[in-house]
């Protein structure tokens, strides 16, 4: 049950230089109160990009320059907090593909990984360089490179770490485990009757 | 005579079930919990799989972020609410699964049910789409929060894909000061360490503070590793554990009961086996702590200043001016004093009867200031009644706190529990990102719950020690 390899990421790029910014700022809780992850796409940063009346309060994702961008560069943690899945499936469903930042928040990374969207960590001159080149041109053209490990923009490049294992199931096209773990289920109800049940 | 080994080891060993081709782990569940937020996307992807829920006896369901804590009539004000239990109804009825439903006697907020229900037990490793599943090592388990796609993947397989993480040892060591608390010990680990501190990492709690802690003071830390970025916090089981633990619904009786013990105890770290880190702390060093920014390591002492951007770290400039400014907040002025509007008592963090005996005891004869609202959620619907045996919702409500209905209430603010504007909240609770609870605008500070009884009665910031006397005092 392989999937389409993700072997990188690329299109224009979008800023937010802050730090542990958590999942309750990418996608807050009152966006939560549904069944399905449909329509997430929208909600994205909502409270960041708009008053309690609902005008503009010009966040860099409502910029014109910035339209259809499809990379993040940020600071350290990025998405901490909450393990809501919520928070990747709505920068993936707002046609974002990979994210650069300084370090990511555990859940979040595994979240993320799992739908194919690329997490690539670049040291903190990297990232402000990589701002730099998109505020000089917004339409620059940004690429996480998963084979090679490294942030290409503006002729110049950066060098990018992403965890083994799932730059390995990037580019296997097995970021999504679910096939795996299912081939196993043998395995699985073995050990599961080795360890007993817990109660 | 073979290695010393971590309780961490042999438990991730021991659940192991293969590796994947990435390099991961397959890493066995003994036990899922789910709640309705995170899971019906979850088995909308089982049927959409055409795969059947593998172990569902070994997945249990409450309900707790959506629910109302003022009413219990249904059907819940809120369509979308009353959608989401519908959907969780259907889920676990269709699957064969446990659900501890409202009005059933045994709902609450999915970390306290586990505890109560004896269903969280050592060694075992645990799944729950919530972040705050951490607080399940109090055991001595290995409980990790993950997202929707792995609620997919433990329900069809009761495995998930994981890398092992490294280990850390946090120990702190002596008594803790009067008028310290759990809550305080794991704020400022969270503030020494940072809110990145732990990424990579699980945490074991280790050393004389953490053996005295009660179970119910090993979950407020454990509860919180989360926000130092650690995947996962754990305590070795004791004699504490086991206490706790003997005689609950799901706990092995008789026989049973003795192999259980024999085969926990000896689950625990090893003297002598490999950490990655250890980290040492004094508990004469830890003092009542309070947040005054936008993340849990943004915590100062209730005596100190609040930082100002001057003198901050390069590196952490530019958070300090948006926290302060998001609080409203001077640099370099005390945080003792900040006008409260609000004061929130309850969650997963201290939301347990111990939690509310210690307020009890402090708040007994005081008044909430007239500013002040203030509201008092228990945990679980079992711990309401306890309360209410032992009279401690009287003393609350004579003291003018609202009593209500067990849920995640304003931790998260998914229910009607909620900041209007840029009211400030005292919350016992463990995140006060912008936003969290309910109001764009709205502002968290977060402490120990008999400090937000002492802000509560005071309507601000306040040093629980100098309101409450030696009553505040004690530990």
């Amino acid at each position: 049950m392989a999937l389409a390899p993700v072997l990188e990421a690329r299109g224009k790029a979008v800023a937010l230089m802050a730090h542990d910014i958590d999942t309750d700022r990418i996608i807050p809780a009152r966006y939560l109160k549904a069944v399905t992850f449909e329509g997430l796409g929208d909600a994205l940063f909502y409270d960041e990009r708009f008053d309690e009346a609902g005008n503009s309060k010009h966040h860099p994702l409502d910029d014109p320059q910035h339209a259809g961008a499809a990379i993040i560069v940020t600071g350290d943690n990025f998405g901490c907090g909450s393990s809501r899945e919520h928070a990747p499936q709505s920068i993936q469903r707002a046609g974002f593909k990979g994210i650069i930042a300084g370090s990511f928040a555990e859940i979040f990374f595994g979240n993320s990984t799992t739908l194919g969207l690329v997490c690539a960590v670049v040291d903190e001159r990297g990232r402000a360089e990589i701002a730099e080149s998109i505020a000089a041109d917004p339409s620059a053209e940004v690429v996480i490179d998963v084979v090679e490990q490294e942030v290409r923009v503006a002729g110049r490049s950066y060098p990018a770490s992403i965890r083994e294992s799932a730059r390995e199931a990037l580019m296997t096209g097995y970021w999504d485990p679910i096939g795996e773990l299912l081939e196993g289920v043998d395995k699985v109800r073995a050990l599961a009757a080795k360890l007993g049940h817990a109660r | 005579m073979s290695q010393p080994r971590s309780l961490f080891d042999k438990v991730w060993e021991s659940h192991t079930v293969g590796k994947l081709r990435n390099g991961e782990d397959q890493l066995f569940i003994d036990t899922h919990l789910i709640h309705e937020v995170t899971s019906p996307q979850a088995f909308g992807m089982l049927a959409d799989l055409g795969v059947s829920v593998l172990m569902p006896e070994r997945t249990f369901a409450t309900v707790d972020h959506i629910v109302p804590t003022h009413t219990r009539v249904e059907p819940f004000a809120d369509p979308l609410a009353a959608a989401m239990i519908a959907e969780l109804r259907k889920n676990t009825a269709a699957n064969g699964i446990k659900f501890f439903d409202v009005g059933g006697g045994l709902q609450g907020i999915v970390h306290m049910v586990g505890p109560e229900q004896g269903i969280t037990q050592p060694g075992t490793a645990i799944a729950c789409g919530d972040s705050h599943t951490s607080t399940h090592g109090a055991f001595g388990a290995i409980a990790f929060g993950i997202g929707t796609s792995q609620v997919r993947d433990v329900l069809a397989t009761q495995t998930m894909a994981m890398s092992k993480p490294k280990l850390r040892r946090i120990e702190v060591n002596g008594e803790l000061r009067p008028g310290v608390y759990a809550k305080d010990v794991i704020l400022h680990i969270i503030r020494t360490l940072g809110v990145k501190g732990g990424i990579g990492y699980a945490y074991e709690y280790g050393g004389s503070t953490f053996d005295a802690m009660t179970m119910e003071e090993r979950m407020t830390v454990c509860n919180m590793s989360i926000e130092g970025g650690a995947r996962c916090g754990y305590v070795n089981p004791d004699a504490t554990t086991f206490a706790y633990l003997n005689g609950r619904p799901y706990a092995p009786a008789g026989a049973e009961w003795d192999e259980a013990v024999a085969r926990w105890s000896a689950l625990a770290s090893e003297p002598g086996c490999h950490y990655d880190d250890v980290v040492v702390f004094d508990a004469a060093d830890v003092p009542p702590t309070v947040t005054w920014g936008i993340n849990p390591g943004q915590a100062i002492a209730i005596d100190e200043l609040v930082p100002s951007v001057e003198n901050s770290a390069q590196h952490d400039k530019a958070s300090v001016a948006e926290a302060l400014a998001h609080m409203q907040l001077t640099g370099g002025a005390p945080i003792k004093g900040t006008k409260v509007d609000v004061a929130f008592f309850g969650s997963c963090t201290n939301g347990r009867v111990t939690d509310f005996i210690e307020v009890a005891n402090v708040i007994a004869g005081h008044k909430v200031h007239p500013s002040v609202k203030a509201i008092a959620v228990p945990g679980s619907h079992l711990v309401k009644l306890e309360c209410e045996r032992l009279g401690i919702d009287k003393v609350l409500k004579e003291a003018g706190f609202e009593w209500r209905e067990a849920g995640c209430s304003m931790c998260l603010a998914m229910n009607p529990d909620k900041l209007e504007g840029d009211q400030l909240c005292a919350s016992s609770s463990n995140r006060n990102f912008k936003g969290r609870q309910g109001s764009p605008t709205g502002r968290t500070v977060l402490m120990s719950p008999v400090m937000v009884a002492a802000a509560a009665v005071t309507g601000v910031v306040s040093d629980a020690r100098e309101v409450f006397g030696a009553k505040g005092a004690a530990a």
